[in-house]
């Protein structure tokens, strides 16, 4: 029995010493009701170094904080309910023994009065009763006890009516009762000091703090329990924020470093500051917050944190600190942006894709349109130049004044129609980055001449054009003449266009850098080169209509015009001062304009020009010579700054095929017509083109003088021979079919031919034998056209073949002396007018070139033009 | 049996219908004005020509292509070399694929040349059907002109 209630005792009170409604109540701490599962926790050996605690800031938190109170009074209240059960149950047990006793001593004394006799001749004689030997206990289940103790008395009482017959027995039972009252009055005094033993029992031992640190301690237990092996930093910080508490696994540092610090004073390093800032938000807001935090400190190295924050209040409301807590999430984070980079990478990479689609769709449609605008040119500029020559030709019939009158409108028209198709083909070749620039050496004051004097050829009105060349411009420069040429005569048709009576000058004058810091790139140049550079200023001033200042802005935009009205009156392209100002720029100039309506505009651009050293000159002069048949101009000539042309008469121009308006044009023209007839009494083949070189300009070519030339050519054509002679042609081509057609056209135009399929032997065939025309591929294998045409020229000029047996190439020995030969008018083959430019066929040395696939109409008019006296007519 | 303008109107059209689907252009034409009595075959011959020149070619360009490393400068000049007959001939399409499978090599593309591979055989294959159904035709029409007492049309 003892041992049952010890039992029942420790069952009973354990759990009675945790809070029962601590589940209800929705703790955090949900830790297993302790007693069977208690060795659990047992057999951990805690390390309970990592936390370091300040208690008496545990205290104060308790204390103050609310929710430390709240934790606290729970604790209590259970407590002292627990006492207060414990207290009532043993009042209760006491009370009863009173009224136990009570009873008894009723008993007693009504025993007494009825056998008072009795009671001395048995007074001693006691006897043992067999009550029940309890050893009473404050925690017993009482109410249980009580009955059985009832049960007995009432079997007492009824023992005791059945036998009061005889004295004996009386006194007996007297005795026993005696006996049983004094058992009693003894138990009531043990349970009474029992009863003291244990109220001071509990007032030593079950204080609430013994209690309450003995939970805790539980809960650190299981905290440290869960925690021992988790990436986490727990901590409480105060209002400061130093540091009252802090749990961490991977301890670093000691207890004095770190309680009653503040981050910044314990760390150092990127992050640090943050979280303090952070941490300090979370206290001034009181609101909890996460935050992610990438530390960069000496201790531990790059980490990132996932960091909680929440305000602790006192039970005033007041923030009092914060309690803190932080996991390591660096692999996480950096999982997480892998993630992200690659997610971003695969959308760059899709973009990337769209765009490059974009870009080819793009490109296809560019290729597409630049394709398609090198068809149309070359199927509009292939009639066109039929047309034009036919009417070449038929001008050269008899006809009468009203017929050439009429011929002559449709050539000129002609004319205008070809240029404007070159004008589109310049532009988009500029536009395109196709266009590439020359230099070579050149003589402005002789452009300005030219230029003057091809548009007052084709002047239709009475104007006045004038050319001023300053003395400081040098003799000769260096550039693209052809552009120049290109940007003058553009600038000045324009200007002839819209000047209806008065003056056309260009002034040419020296100009100061006007790019100070490129100067001295120059001058860096210079000093290898030995070339000085001359900034150039060209104005080209007329007396026109003038242009509005609102159409100023888009005058150098293409297909733009002043306006409406104007593109009517006077018709274009609206290209021409858009190509001038991307040719302008193109060559590192700037091309402007001034103007004021019915006083006419200046158009000026600028240009950087490298000056050939002084010392060469007289060589280069030599030179030019040799290539320019004009070369024979007085030195007076070349200095001569100042050029006038007037129209002569409207009628004049309609009256006669090429005695030009002015003087100096009709000496050159007759400089023409002589030089033909000489070239023509020696029966070779060198031609007006050759004269033109330095200047030569496709667009110019097609324009008047060329078409003089023609003309002139025509003329004697006519009268020297009209049988069609032999001439010996060779044909340097690769693919057969174009042999096969050439060969057949040849055939049809009664002459033959030689071929050969490449460069190199396109050389030893020049060696073997004297050719009047060279047909010449400019693709080929072995060696293309272009060197192949250089190393003739240079055969041609040196006599010998040096330089070609410098190329590489095996040239059998000539028996011959070594003079300069003739030159042989070379043809290029192109396949396509763009991509293999005119320029470069010229640059090499080549005298024209025609457009694969080639036609017979195109083969004929080369003839024509370059065998003097071919006369298929 | 048609009449001989009907035929002579058929022979025409059906050169005409070429050029009209732009498997030929006017070269085509310049090569037919240059077949005379003296030279009853020339467009056969030069066409023929051509079909050889161009398997060739078309060899020479797959082989290149199959290459480890790809000598764009090669094939750029077989291209080219196509382009030019293949224009000479007038077979136009086939001209102008060669002129985007130019673009490639410039780029040394190999895919884009590849594609223009293809591109260029199935051009061929087509001007090359054409033309021999032209001939065939022509044959047939001529012979049925000839026997019906007419003469062959001239192509304008």
């Amino acid at each position: 029995m003892e041992d049952d209630n010890a039992e029942d005792m420790e069952v009973e009170i354990l759990p009675s010493m945790w809070p029962e409604d601590i589940d209800a109540a929705g703790k955090k701490f949900n830790v297993e009701k302790p007693g069977v599962d208690q060795d659990l926790l047992e057999d951990f050996n805690f390390n309970e170094e990592p936390s370091i605690v300040d208690f008496k800031r545990l205290l104060e938190l308790t204390n103050y904080s609310e929710k430390g109170s709240s934790q606290l009074s729970y604790l209590v209240k259970n407590w002292e309910w627990k006492q207060e059960n414990a207290v009532r149950l043993l009042r209760e047990e006491l009370e009863n023994l009173r009224k136990q006793q009570d009873k008894f001593e009723l008993k007693k004394l009504e025993i007494l009065e009825e056998h008072r006799f009795e009671d001395d001749n048995y007074g001693g004689d006691k006897r043992p009763v067999s009550i029940l030997d309890e050893v009473y206990d404050i925690f017993q289940d009482v109410p249980k006890r009580r009955s059985d103790v009832i049960v007995q008395d009432e079997r007492l009482e009824i023992d005791d009516e059945c036998d009061t017959t005889t004295v004996k027995y009386w006194k007996q039972r007297a005795l026993h009762l005696e006996k049983l009252l004094n058992v009693s009055v003894q138990r009531e005094q043990i349970l009474l000091e029992k009863l003291e033993e244990s109220i001071e029992n509990l007032e030593k031992q079950s204080s609430p703090v013994e209690e309450l640190s003995q939970v805790l301690k539980r809960a650190d237990n299981f905290l440290h329990f869960v925690l021992q092996n988790a990436p986490v930093v727990i901590g409480h910080q105060d209002k400061e924020l130093r540091y009252r508490f802090i749990y961490n696994h991977f301890p670093s540092l000691r207890e004095e470093d770190i309680i009653g610090k503040t981050d910044v004073e314990i760390f150092k390093g990127g992050g640090v500051k943050e979280s303090q800032d952070f941490k300090r938000e979370v206290l001034e807001k009181g609101l909890p917050g996460k935050r992610e935090i990438t530390f960069e400190t000496e201790l531990f190295g790059a980490k990132t944190f996932l960091i909680y924050v929440e305000p602790v209040f006192s039970k005033v409301g007041e923030t009092i600190g914060v309690n803190y807590m932080g996991m390591e999430i660096t692999d996480q984070v950096a999982r997480r942006e892998k993630m992200a980079k690659l997610r971003e990478e695969i959308a760059v990479q899709k973009a990337r894709e769209t765009e490059l689609n974009k870009t080819i769709h793009i490109t296809e449609e560019t290729m597409r349109a630049k394709q398609m605008l090198a068809t149309m040119s070359h199927e509009i500029r292939s009639p066109l130049s039929g047309i034009i020559s036919m009417a070449e030709i038929l001008s050269t019939t008899k006809l009468d004044k009203d017929q050439k009158q009429l011929l002559s409108v449709m050539l000129s028209s002609g004319d205008l129609v070809l240029q404007l198709i070159n004008d589109i083909l310049d532009f988009s070749k500029v536009e395109s980055g196709v266009m590439k620039l020359e230099a070579t050496k050149f003589r402005p004051r002789e452009v300005i001449k030219h230029v003057l004097q091809t548009a007052a050829a084709s002047l239709k009105k009475m104007l006045i054009l004038e050319g001023h060349v300053a003395d400081d411009v040098p003799i000769e420069i260096i550039g693209d003449v052809l552009r120049i040429r290109q940007i003058l005569t553009n600038l000045i048709s324009n200007a002839v266009k819209f000047t209806h009576d008065g003056k056309i000058k260009i002034n040419l004058n020296v100009i100061a850098d006007p790019y100070p810091k490129a100067q001295i790139t120059y001058e860096e140049n210079e000093l290898q080169s030995q070339e000085t550079v001359v900034w150039i200023r060209c104005d080209v001033q007329d007396t026109g209509i003038g242009i509005p200042e609102t159409a100023l802005p888009s005058l150098f935009k293409k297909y733009m015009q002043a306006g409406a009205d104007t593109a009517r009156k006077y018709g274009g392209t609206g290209l021409g001062l858009a190509i001038c100002k991307q040719l302008v720029e193109l060559m590192g100039g700037r091309l402007t304009v001034s103007s004021k309506v019915n006083h006419g505009s200046t158009f000026t651009f600028i240009l950087p020009h490298k000056v050939p050293q002084a010392c060469d000159s007289s060589d280069e002069t030599d030179d030019y010579k040799d290539k320019d048949d004009n070369g024979s101009m007085e030195e007076d000539d070349l200095k001569c700054g100042f050029f006038q042309f007037k129209t002569r008469t409207l009628g004049s121009l309609f009256s006669s095929n090429g005695s030009g308006p002015t003087h100096e044009l009709t000496r050159s023209e007759s400089d023409k017509i002589d030089r033909i007839s000489v070239l023509e009494n020696n029966n070779t083949n060198h031609m007006s083109v050759d004269q033109d070189r330095p200047f030569h300009d496709p667009c110019i070519q097609k324009n008047r003088p060329s078409n003089s030339n023609k003309l002139m050519k025509m003329d004697s054509g006519t009268t020297t021979s009209k049988s069609s002679a032999r001439y010996k042609i060779l044909l340097v081509e690769d693919t057969v079919v174009n042999v096969m057609v050439a060969k057949r056209m040849m055939r049809q135009l009664n002459q033959d031919m030689d071929v050969v399929n490449n460069g190199v032997e396109a050389l030893r065939a020049v060696q073997r034998c004297d050719y009047s025309l060279i047909l010449m591929d400019v693709c080929m294998p072995v060696m293309d056209g272009l060197q192949a045409t250089r190393l003739i020229r240079s055969y041609e000029k040196n006599g010998n073949w040096d330089e070609a047996r410098l190329a590489g190439v095996d040239i059998p020995d000539q028996i011959s002396k070594e003079q300069p030969r003739k030159r042989i008018p070379i043809i290029a083959m192109t396949a396509n007018a763009m991509s293999e430019s005119a320029d470069e066929c010229f640059a090499n040395g080549m005298d024209s070139f025609i457009t694969k696939p080639v036609t017979l109409q195109k083969l004929k008019q080369c003839l024509e033009q370059y065998l003097p006296s071919y006369g298929a007519l | 049996m048609a009449s001989v303008p009907q035929l002579q109107r058929q022979f025409i059209e059906y050169t005409t219908s070429l050029h009209n689907e732009g498997y030929l252009d006017d070269q085509f034409t310049q090569l037919q004005k240059l077949q005379d009595e003296s030279n009853p075959d020339f467009v056969v011959e030069v066409v023929s020509l051509y079909f050889e020149d161009s398997e060739k070619l078309l060899n020479n360009l797959a082989t290149a292509l199959q290459q480890k490393s790809v000598d764009y400068k090669q094939v750029d000049s077989h291209v080219h070399q196509f382009k030019g007959s293949s224009s000479s001939i007038g077979a136009q399409r086939v001209a102008s694929v060669c002129v985007h499978f130019r673009n490639f090599c410039e780029e040394k593309n190999l895919e884009g040349c590849l594609r223009c591979l293809q591109q260029v055989k199935q051009e061929y294959i087509l001007v090359r059907n054409k033309l021999e159904a032209l001939f065939r035709r022509m044959m047939q029409l001529e012979q049925q002109i000839l026997q019906a007492g007419g003469s062959i049309p001239m192509m304008e």
